[in-house]
């Protein structure tokens, strides 16, 4: 019963709700900065940088572990496109947490900025200034940004989808062992769980 | 229950339906709101960069405020007094720090005549040995107008040219001034003041307090401004009509040789606002001779080495912090926001304003 994985492992889990949370953070945090002229924006900018890069150093680490084990596979019955959807979708999700932080790292050493992560910590510039390649990065920030925003909200949907809809364990193969009833429960018998072809995948 | 439809719904999976819309729709309106996009009164950068557009027109380059200036380069020689106050590398003794700096007069319009306003600004950017900058714009009067950013987008939008005479309404300005008391120490300055014939002759306030922090971490919160050595009265504007006199008396001045400035950081007393740039603090409060600005060489703001530069008042080294002055992280939000329009026109990013030929020069 046990020959495909049931859930990701431990550390693919905890980096999952760790950058989470860092990740929707900082979308929050940097349309929050921009839209104001309030001491929000000094703060918040303040936050920004390093947490950003936070999310470089934990997303490499994050594609590392990914490469090493591979997910629980989807279920068999899940219809082609929504399995494509899924993995276009997570490829996605890797692409734009890695390239935000270095868009935000190259556009700040474009503008000729100190790449400052506290009040002494410099990064060194990662490209040469331009205020040309300045501009272009600047808006791909924001561009990303907002892709990456649409990106989440539409995982959000998904996965809410498989835990309350489908109920076929794939919410529950984010969650911790203990938390299985969320998703998947098989003893919970009713109707709406008897219209819908039973997952593949064993979790029980 | 009676359901006639042949696509039954077991209403369990409307409650799940709904729940998962509901929880998509509460993260987009809070990302919305956030954002600004569902807060409509909320003071923008972007807003306070458009008024400044809609008081002196776009012009496709420059800067939206200060747009009228020129490139300077040359150093900064600490005298070490500085350097009980603050470990900013900038101040240790003996120290030589390059400066790109920008002379300028406010305003939007890069072609507005040099007589045409009684202030002039300098910015400096330092670039100390260990890769940390300190950016500072300082204007050529003791206070500022305004204490916080909306009274100065109040301003802003009170100095708006009229569509019908092309002007700004007298009434409306006068209208912002009463509503203002706080304006009455720059008012009383502007009375007197006249547009001098040179940026080498000018004092420069910083206006908006900072924090120094010194090798034991205490706190000591300050003001600067640069003070010059030249003090005669330049010969170049006394010639009628002269539109640009400013950048000509400054080459001029540095053919012969640096202009020279010292750095005053007056230290505040506690009770003294760090808050509010409209007012000065008591005179006998103790003022420390922090070093010398040496400027060298000038070059036109379009070529030059500051064109490129977003003077941002805290990008600041360690040793130097922001106050609780309100206008600073408005001015740095606005000036990140000047500073994207303005690459993005150089980058000629479609959606920016196209340059405008050079004739009204
Ligand atoms: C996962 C990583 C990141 C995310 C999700 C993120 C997100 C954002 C967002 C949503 C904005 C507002 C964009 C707009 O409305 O135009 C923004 C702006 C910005 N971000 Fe990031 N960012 C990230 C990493 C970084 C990093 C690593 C840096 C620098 C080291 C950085 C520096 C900035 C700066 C300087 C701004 C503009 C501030 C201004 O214009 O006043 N970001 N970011
Ligand atoms: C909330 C109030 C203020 C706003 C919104 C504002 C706005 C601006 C903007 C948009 C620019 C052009 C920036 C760029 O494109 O690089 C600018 C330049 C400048 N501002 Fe302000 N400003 C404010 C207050 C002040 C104060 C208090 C001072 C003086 C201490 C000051 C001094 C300067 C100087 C010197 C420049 C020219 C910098 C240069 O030469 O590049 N401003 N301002």
């Amino acid at each position: 019963m046990n020959a495909a994985p049931d859930r990701f492992t431990l550390a693919a889990r905890a980096l999952h709700w760790l950058m989470a949370v860092m990740i929707v953070a900082m979308l929050f945090i940097g349309v929050g900065m921009v839209a104001t002229v309030s001491a929000r924006h000094e703060w918040l900018l303040a936050i920004h940088k390093p947490l950003g890069i936070a999310i470089l150093l934990l997303a490499v680490i994050r594609l590392a572990v990914r490469v090493r084990h591979p997910p629980p596979p989807l279920p068999a019955d899940l219809p082609a496109l929504q399995k494509l959807a899924a993995l276009a979708s997570h490829w996605l999700l890797y692409f734009l947490m890695l390239a935000m932080p270095l868009i935000g790292w190259a556009m700040l050493s474009a503008g000729g900025y100190p790449v400052m992560l506290g009040d002494a910590l410099r990064l060194p510039p990662i490209f040469p200034t331009s205020p040309v390649a300045f501009a272009v990065l600047r808006h791909l920030h924001g561009a990303f940004a907002m892709l990456l925003f649409l990106t989440f909200l539409a995982h959000m949907g998904a996965a809410l989808y498989h835990g309350l809809i489908r109920r076929d364990g794939v919410f529950a193969s984010m969650l911790p062992a203990a938390s299985r009833s969320i998703d998947g429960d098989r003893e919970e018998v009713d109707a709406d769980k008897a219209d819908r072809p039973s997952a593949a995948r064993q979790n029980d | 229950m009676h359901d006639p439809a042949p696509l039954h719904v077991p209403p369990r999976r409307i409650g799940a339906w709904s729940l998962i819309i509901g929880a998509v729709a509460i993260v987009a309106v809070a990302f919305g709101y956030v954002g600004g996009w569902l807060a409509p009164h909320r003071l923008t950068p972007k807003k306070l960069v458009n008024q400044l557009q809609h008081d002196a027109g776009t012009f496709a380059g420059y800067r939206r405020n200060h747009a009228k200036g020129v490139c300077v380069v040359g150093h900064f020689d600490s005298s070490g007094q500085a350097q009980a106050y603050s470990v900013a590398e900038v101040f240790a003794p003996g120290q030589r720090t390059p400066v790109v700096g920008r002379f300028a007069i406010p305003g939007g319009n890069p072609y507005a005549p040099d007589s045409s306003v009684p202030i002039r600004s300098m910015a400096l950017r330092f670039t100390l040995a260990n890769g940390q900058q300190w950016r500072t714009g300082m204007n050529s009067m003791p206070v500022f107008p305004v204490a916080t950013p909306q009274a100065f987008y109040a301003q802003l939008q009170a100095k708006q040219p009229d569509p019908v005479t092309g002007k700004p309404d007298p009434a409306k300005i006068a209208a912002f001034f009463a509503a203002h008391p706080e304006t009455a120490a720059f008012r009383a300055w502007a009375k007197t003041a006249k547009p001098s014939a040179s940026f080498a002759t000018e004092s420069y306030w910083g206006l908006n307090a900072f924090v120094f922090v010194d090798a034991a971490g205490q706190h000591h919160p300050v003001r600067w401004r640069m003070v010059p050595e030249a003090s005669d009265v330049g010969s170049v504007a006394n010639t009628p009509g002269g539109a640009n006199y400013l950048a000509a008396d400054l080459t001029e001045r540095l053919a012969h040789g640096p202009q020279r400035w010292q750095l005053q950081v007056t230290l505040a007393k506690p009770g003294d606002p760090t808050n509010d740039a409209t007012k000065t603090w008591p005179d006998d409060r103790r003022t420390i001779d922090a070093g010398t600005l040496v400027l060298e060489r000038s070059a036109p703001q379009a070529s030059g080495p500051c064109r490129d530069i977003n003077y941002d008042p805290l990008v600041l080294p360690a040793g130097i912090e922001a106050s609780d002055d309100p206008l600073l992280p408005a001015r740095s939000a606005a000036y990140a926001d000047s500073y994207l329009r303005r690459t993005s026109e150089e980058a000629h990013l479609p959606g920016t304003a196209a340059p405008k030929p050079e004739t009204s020069r």
